[in-house]
């Protein structure tokens, strides 16, 4: 177990440098951030010469993707535009960001595996039927749709909760954007779930369970539910990392300043800081929770063990 | 959730109501003069320092919390004396200027001669990295602080000001410029107490001024609270207990929370609602002519472009464009079709002549196909209108104007639109003269003088002359103006330069730009100054 934790960890490196080097060029493909700094006119040549050697935009690429990665290394992710360490920036945005994710989570968690189970568990039934409909409607609907939706129904027609998030942005308001970010994966979740579930009622070891004479209750969750969720296990750890970059479009809407919102102000304004900042620690996101997911595996089925 | 905020209006109301003073300090003219509203803010682009703040976001703050020699008149637009006792010039090029005595920053400190002159020497620094350092750049001594050559600079000081008293200091310019005085109520040109150089971290943390409102916290990113200073010595005294900006990444958001009553005061309704304003907010919605033009500029260091001749294609292409027709569809009439090169918060005796463009800038396209056909056609028989699609609305108008020319001229594939991705990917091709063709040229004034809508934009190598357009003969009337003394001969004087304009088409003007706002029931006494921005200190909060 512990050597191949080690192992994943260490294939990690060559994949968040190559990861941190595509974004680097990307970004610098875009073209010369400077010259939107001055507003509507052109900045006075020498100003712009000056912030150019500032954020050592005045460098072949390659020395300065190194000089970045060295300050990276050292805990420095450098300065925006506007005269921020994009750490600061990183400091306010992912524990909004971080809150909203688990929000999202928690609905896919509760509210798609439980709707997975009573779908699986009554395949044909009216309720199934339904469940499925409605699913299919959630995933079809654009999320800006829903958010827009829900913004104007619950925020200014029935003024159950505010538009928008408050800068703070504590649980509490986060339940609807949460709800929002989630409801596609959270049709998805519930849709595997079903699937996988009804896969498995068929199988060798819960006629045995049954015919041990387990009670139903037991059956389920004990050997039906912990075998059926490796499917859905692995979405919803890929789906963590595609929520915190991916909630552009739901922090828009309720005005959320999570990472979205730093990305977005980080592409409009060319920001390399910020975007590469951004994408690094997301990129690093991603590969911390496809790790859990594949140490979850052995938790969930005995017969998966690591070497 | 809706919890917290309304809770505390409450309990204000009760206070109001027992012992009818309001909930702090007096009650004034009926609002609640310690009552704080809040207000739709953008994160500024850069560091919120005077000379570094370019746009109209970080302007916002400026003018609550700052007060120059000059304050523009929200109502005319017109210079007014604010901390200026007398500014006096034999010869437009030196200026005596005497600060008045009485005026303090926030924090205790005498606003003097010096704070405007180190303010002044800061702003102008090439080392500071100020944005709007051009600014200072008709004083003398700019070059040696701030060197076009790309070399360091060699003085700390401008040598064209000179502190000669505790409240006077004169400033000589390297050339003739008698509206210089009313450029003084621009941000750009504010004092600035020690502290700004003492700690400055400290400062851009939390920015003290001497405006009427003093910064009380600031979230970078997020919200800044401003509350009322007390002991603000002007006449122009904040009528509300403050004002919190909170930034908003979507102004569809902002809309919404003003409609949710989570939010007072929106000083930029998206496009997007302005066909449901009126239903939404009544007369609770405003709109006021600002000080903006946009325009459609040509790349006249492109051949195609410089060739005699082609002022007649410039000339139809304005003859091809049915203004009326696109600000009444798309822009709901909050932008005017433009008539000269100005704009109409100059008022008539500022410079702006309503008709000036003539025939130049009505729809007719006969004579547009004729003009155009004189002129030898469009250079490689199609035009691309570039501009920037990340921002206010600029395809939906681009493609108007296409489609509007293409009908003019009988032809499909006349004109085109060429989109780039974000602001900055526009500004860098212009930068580096790329520009396929026309491109949108758009124009928020810094002062309300024809000067500034006319010098920046088309004198040879001005500041914001993107098409480089370069004219003799306008140059030499430009000077002629700034050397005037007489500011009904100056403004003669840089009307004929527009003629000249006119003569040549240097540039397309489409229309003038309206400011717009919606505000809460609670809100009276709302309205926007010729920059756009809300008058905040007048607003009475219920």
């Amino acid at each position: 177990m512990g050597r191949y934790v080690v192992r994943r960890l260490l294939q990690m490196i060559p994949v968040f440098l190559g990861a941190t080097l595509l974004i680097f060029l990307m970004v610098n493909v875009m073209g010369d951030p400077v010259a939107g700094l001055c507003g509507d006119r052109e900045c006075d040549p020498s100003t712009a010469a000056r912030l150019r050697k500032e954020f050592g935009l005045d460098r072949p690429v390659w020395q300065q993707y190194l000089t970045y990665m060295g300050n990276v290394l050292a805990g420095d992710f450098g300065t925006a535009f506007n005269g921020r360490p994009v750490t600061e920036l990183m400091a306010d945005s992912f524990p909004v960001t971080a809150r909203l994710t688990v929000v999202a989570i928690l609905f896919e968690l509760v509210v798609g595996i439980t709707l997975g189970v009573i779908t699986g568990l009554r395949r044909g039934r009216p309720v199934d039927t339904s469940v499925l409909v409605l699913t299919l409607v959630v995933i079809s609907v654009p999320t800006f749709v829903t958010g827009l939706l829900l913004q104007l129904l619950l925020g200014v027609k029935w003024g159950w909760i505010k538009p928008s998030v408050s800068a703070e942005a504590g649980f509490g308001e986060l339940i609807v954007p949460g709800l929002v970010l989630a409801s596609v994966s959270l049709a998805y979740v519930t849709r595997l779930t079903r699937t996988s579930l009804a896969e498995n009622r068929s199988s060798d070891y819960v006629r045995t369970a049954i015919a041990k004479g387990l009670p139903r209750r037991r059956v389920v969750t004990r050997h039906l539910l912990r075998n059926s969720l490796i499917p859905v296990v692995t979405f919803i750890g890929t789906d963590i990392g595609a929520l915190m970059g991916g909630a552009i479009v739901t922090e828009r809407i309720f005005n959320i300043h999570g990472v979205g919102y730093q990305l977005y102000q980080g592409i409009i304004r060319q920001n390399t800081q910020t975007v590469v900042g951004f994408v690094t620690v997301l990129v690093l996101v991603f590969l911390v929770a496809g790790l859990l997911v594949d140490l979850l595996y052995a938790v969930l089925d005995p017969r998966i063990r690591y070497v | 959730m809706r919890g917290a905020r309304p809770g505390k209006w409450a309990a204000c109301a009760v206070a109001v109501v027992l012992a009818a003073t309001g909930c702090s300090g007096g009650g004034s003219g009926g609002g609640d003069s310690g009552a704080v509203l809040s207000s739709s803010w953008g994160d500024p682009q850069n560091p919120l320092e005077p000379a570094n703040t370019t746009e109209v976001q970080g302007g916002k703050v400026l003018d609550m919390i700052f007060r120059g020699l000059k304050r523009y008149d929200p109502e005319t637009g017109e210079a007014r004396d604010m901390l200026a006792e007398s500014i006096e010039t034999d010869d437009s090029q030196t200026f005596t200027i005497t600060v008045e005595d009485g005026w303090t920053f926030s924090n205790g400190e005498q606003v003097t001669a010096r704070s405007f002159v180190d303010a002044w020497n800061y702003g102008a620094g090439l080392e500071n990295n100020q944005r709007g350092a051009y600014f200072f750049s008709y004083i003398e001594g700019y070059d040696a602080v701030h060197p076009e050559d790309g070399g360091e600079q060699t003085a700390r000081t401008l040598s064209g000001l000179e502190v000669t008293g505790e409240r006077t200091f004169t400033v000589r310019l390297s050339q003739k410029f008698s509206m210089f005085p009313e450029t003084l109520g621009y941000a750009a040109y504010a004092p600035l107490p020690r502290a700004f150089f003492d700690d400055h971290d400290a400062w851009l943390a939390k920015p003290v001024g001497n405006g009427p409102y003093r910064v009380d916290s600031y979230r970078r990113g997020s919200q800044m609270s401003l509350r009322t200073w007390e002991d603000y010595p002007g006449d122009d005294a904040a009528r509300n207990g403050g004002v919190d900006l909170k930034v908003y990444t979507d102004n569809n958001t902002a809309y919404t929370d003003l409609l949710a009553g989570n939010l007072d005061l929106v000083d930029d309704v998206p496009a997007a609602q302005l066909r449901n304003v009126e239903s939404d907010l009544g007369d609770r919605y405003i709109t006021a002519p600002a000080g903006i033009i946009q325009t459609l500029a040509f790349p006249f260091y492109d051949e195609e472009w410089n060739r005699s001749g082609s002022e007649k294609v410039r000339r139809g292409l304005s003859m091809a464009i049915n203004r009326e027709q696109i600000t009444d569809t798309i822009f709901r009439q909050t932008r005017t079709p433009a008539t000269d090169w100005t704009s109409p918060v100059l008022g008539e005796a500022g410079g702006y002549k309503r008709g000036l463009c003539g025939t130049a800038c009505e729809y007719d396209p006969e004579e547009a196909r004729r003009l155009i056909d004189e002129g030898g056609g469009l250079p490689g028989g199609q035009i691309k209108i570039t501009y920037n699609a990340d921002t206010g609305s600029h395809k939906q108008w681009v493609d108007a104007v296409c489609h509007s020319i293409n009908n003019a001229l009988e032809n499909d594939r006349a004109c085109v639109g060429n989109p780039f991705g974000t602001f900055a990917d526009f500004r860098s091709s212009i930068s580096d003269r790329k520009m396929p063709g026309p491109f949108r040229a758009g124009w928020q004034m810094d002062y309300p003088l024809i000067q500034n809508f006319l010098q920046p934009l088309y004198y040879t190598n001005g500041s914001s002359n993107d098409g480089k357009w370069s004219n003799r003969k306008f140059d030499d009337l430009v000077d002629r103006a700034n050397a005037e003394t007489d500011a009904s001969k100056a403004t003669e004087a840089f009307q004929q330069a527009e003629e000249v304009l006119l003569a040549h088409m240097a540039a397309i003007p489409l229309w003038y730009q309206n400011g717009s706002a919606g505000y809460s029931e609670r809100l009276s006494d709302v309205r926007l100054n010729p920059f756009s921005v809300p008058v905040y200190n007048e607003i009475k909060v219920s």
